[in-house]
């Protein structure tokens, strides 16, 4: 096994500077690119890492460090694992978050398993800001990046010790946006002044039309109801609702309501004040550790339940086969299913599991 | 460490006599040809030289040589010209499932317009078409048959002079992409019966962005691009005139060094050949065992991905290709693979080599040394299950 290591560029100035620090600590650096769309289709998503477009800047960031860069193709485990997950998510009633299964079955899966399995390398490296820390005793832990408003811990709650122990992630002691620009700039990266990506990758347009292409059964018209089954008007289908959205109902009275839960089997979405909100336990699935196992059967743990969202105070209790958890916050918020419920002590990432549905107290 | 280059057919150094040459060139002749002042005559005398020179590498005459921008090029303006120029008499296109994109996509876009209605011929499991199929595909309304002399990806070598014999008893235009063949092999349009023949600089040691269709006199063929007239009208716009001269020194040079290279490189072929045979369990050769370029070697390993082969094989400092270069970047399988009848998962896994004059023996055994593991790491990768 070589000791190269292969940093996943993605044409933005993260990972090229990630690439950067990399080249400068003296290490043998290989940029790799990963087609998430089939070719030819990029114009519909103008902001996908995984576009031709894409792969020409991260080829320019990488030919200007003078690293071996190559395109590889992973549209078929994309569209499978994030594009069509994201379509059945949203057909179920949930809200999904493509950056986690992108980076749980595609990065971090797929990307991680070719580095080490098939070119023989023994570590991969990316633009998260986020820190990966080697305790005296060997155990990796994870932790958010020295600058808190641009972590991306959450979105790495998946990784466990195999894939920590192979992650660099060089741009997460970077002290603030400041200094990545800085060091961009020193670097002369040809990409340092590119915006960056914050919409869902692969829709150019309204992801509501993107679901309801694939998913045309979650776009019927159902009844809204109030929490005590009184209707109260008639939305144009699951598929377009995400729990926690203003509804478009209510009007009349003066209330503002929000969209409390769906229920796609009949076909409804109920309502209610923010007052209404009483939920405080969720089920968890696909719940894993950064240390591979869960600290304790019940363990205090601070929830954070969107992506940049406030720590909130949490108790898990886990289930008999680990893969399943009950997360009861100390209060009440209203949390999408599908979401990441990702659990921190302090700055360290020690796990997370994908919010199922909301459990009687 | 010096690199071992093995993808020859993708394209090849520049000759350094040639490179002196046209270097000299783009300093010291400003004129253009078409111009009658003593600069103009001097560019228009070189591009004649090099005419010639092509010309005669395959015994045709000078003014039936059409310098292009290329292979790609040549091919388009053999069908393109050929289809136009019978219009409203003849419409029929038959080709192989093996030709160069130039070809294949080219016919098609011809019939995607109306313009042409197309054949594709299968080929046997060793890429070669037969005579037979040939013939039975032509009717009175074929305008042209378009057969490449050697495949670029696996190497197989047609029988194109049967094929233009059958072609001219039958009133049909002969068209043979030659590109990856007229450097190593001979070719003499006195003897071969073909009407219009693709050449391509840089497939041996020229430069890039030049190339050469030979149009045998009679030909009825049209133009494709209008403008100023040059090459006779058949092929217009100001001549390339250093290219054009790296093409005939490059054609000249590659044309006295052939027969002594492509013995030499066809040892080495085989030796490569035999070697990936007897190391590597499971492997399966593309192409004819025989009837091949002398410097193509291409393999198919089940259980491997070509895309893994070729940036393993470059992280070790050789340079190789899965396939066409052209298509390199996309996982999908070749279609020259596929048209062999070899199955997706296999066909996935390809490898070409192909030697060239600066290769030795010892980059050869380098390459076998280093191909084995890489190919039993990618396979234990994917839990491909390989006899030993």
């Amino acid at each position: 096994m070589s000791d190269r290591v292969f940093v996943a560029m993605s044409g933005g100035v993260d990972s090229a500077l990630a690439a950067a620090l990399l080249c400068e600590r003296g290490e043998e650096v290989v940029g790799v690119w990963m087609r998430l769309t089939p070719g030819g289709t990029s114009s519909d998503a103008p902001r996908c890492c995984g576009t031709d477009e894409a792969g020409e800047d991260a080829r320019r960031a990488a030919a200007h460090l003078g690293i071996p860069f190559y395109a590889l193709d992973y549209a078929e485990v994309f569209g499978r694992e994030v594009v069509d997950r994201f379509v059945r998510s949203y057909a179920a009633g949930e809200t999904p978050n493509p950056c986690v299964a992108c980076n749980g079955y595609v990065k971090f899966e797929a990307l991680l398993g070719d580095v080490t399995r098939k070119f023989g390398a023994s570590r991969l490296a990316t633009g998260h800001y986020a820190r990966v820390a080697t305790d005296p005793s060997g155990r990796r832990r994870l932790l958010r990046a020295r600058d808190a408003n641009k972590d991306q811990s959450y979105a790495l709650y998946m990784l466990g010790q195999r894939e920590l122990a192979s992650l660099e992630l060089p741009i997460g002691e970077l002290a603030d946006k400041g200094e990545t620009r800085t060091l961009a700039a020193r670097f002369g990266l040809p990409n340092a002044a590119k915006a960056e990506s914050m919409d869902i990758c692969f829709i150019g347009g309204d992801y509501r039309e993107f679901v309801r292409e694939r998913a045309p059964e979650a776009f019927v018209a159902g009844p809204i109801e109030r929490a005590d089954g009184r209707v109260i008007g008639a939305h144009a289908g699951v598929g377009g609702l995400t729990v926690g959205q203003r509804a478009g109902v209510g009007v009349a009275t003066g209330e503002r309501l929000y969209v409390l839960r769906l229920e796609p089997e009949r076909g409804v979405a109920v309502v209610g004040r923010k007052d209404e909100i009483a939920a405080r336990t969720y089920a968890l699935r696909d719940v894993s550790f950064t240390a591979d196992t869960p600290p304790g059967p019940i363990f205090p743990a601070d929830a954070v339940l969107r992506y940049r969202g406030t720590p909130l105070a949490a108790e898990v209790r886990m289930s008999m086969d680990r893969s399943t958890a009950v997360l009861q916050l100390a209060a009440a918020a209203l949390v999408a299913p599908g979401q990441a419920a990702v659990l921190y002590r302090d700055d360290e990432v020690i796990g997370g599991g994908v919010v199922d549905r909301a459990l009687a107290d | 460490m010096r690199r071992v280059y093995l993808d020859h057919a993708a394209t090849t150094p520049v000759d350094p006599e040639v490179a002196e040459f046209m270097a000299q060139v783009l300093t010291e002749v400003p004129g253009n040809p078409s111009s009658i002042y003593a600069e103009g005559r001097q560019a228009r005398a070189l591009v004649d030289r090099s005419r010639e020179e092509v010309a005669a590498a395959i015994g045709a005459e000078p003014a039936e040589i059409v310098f292009t921008s290329g292979g790609t090029e040549a091919d388009n303006l053999a069908l393109r010209g050929v289809l136009k120029a019978r219009e409203g008499e003849a419409d029929g296109i038959v080709t192989t499932a093996i030709e160069h994109h130039a070809v294949l996509d080219t016919a098609h876009d011809l019939e995607a317009h109306g313009q042409a209605r197309v054949t594709v011929l299968a080929v046997d499991r060793d890429g070669r078409v037969s005579p037979d199929a040939v013939r039975a595909a032509i009717d009175d309304r074929t305008a042209l048959v378009s057969v490449m002399h050697g495949n670029n990806e696996i190497g197989t070598l047609q029988p194109i002079a049967a094929i233009g014999t059958l072609c001219r008893e039958a009133g049909v235009t002969f068209h043979s992409d030659a590109v990856q063949t007229v450097g190593a092999l001979e070719i003499d349009v006195r003897v071969l019966p073909v009407d219009l023949l693709s050449v391509n600089a840089h497939k041996f040691y020229g430069p890039k962005g030049v190339g050469a269709l030979y149009v045998r006199t009679g030909t009825r063929i049209a133009t494709v691009q209008t403008g100023g007239g040059q090459e006779k009208g058949r092929r217009t716009g100001t001549e390339n005139v250093a290219g054009v001269v790296g093409l005939g020194a490059a054609m000249r040079i590659a044309v006295a060094r052939r027969a002594a290279e492509s013995a030499r490189q066809g040892v080495l072929r085989d030796r490569l050949i035999a070697g990936i045979a007897s190391r590597i369990p499971d492997a399966t050769l593309t192409g004819h065992p025989i009837e091949r370029l002398p410097n193509n070697a291409s393999f198919c390993f089940r259980g491997t991905q070509g895309e893994a082969l070729v940036v393993s094989l470059d992280l070790e400092g050789f340079s190789v290709s899965s396939g066409s270069a052209c298509t390199s970047g996309s996982t999908d399988p070749s279609h020259v693979l596929l048209a062999l009848g070899l199955e997706r998962d296999l066909a996935q896994g390809s490898l070409r080599l192909t030697i060239g004059r600066d290769t030795t023996t010892a980059d050869i055994d380098r390459l076998l040394d280093a191909l084995p593991p890489i190919v039993a790491r990618l396979r234990t990768a994917s839990g491909a299950a390989v006899p030993a």
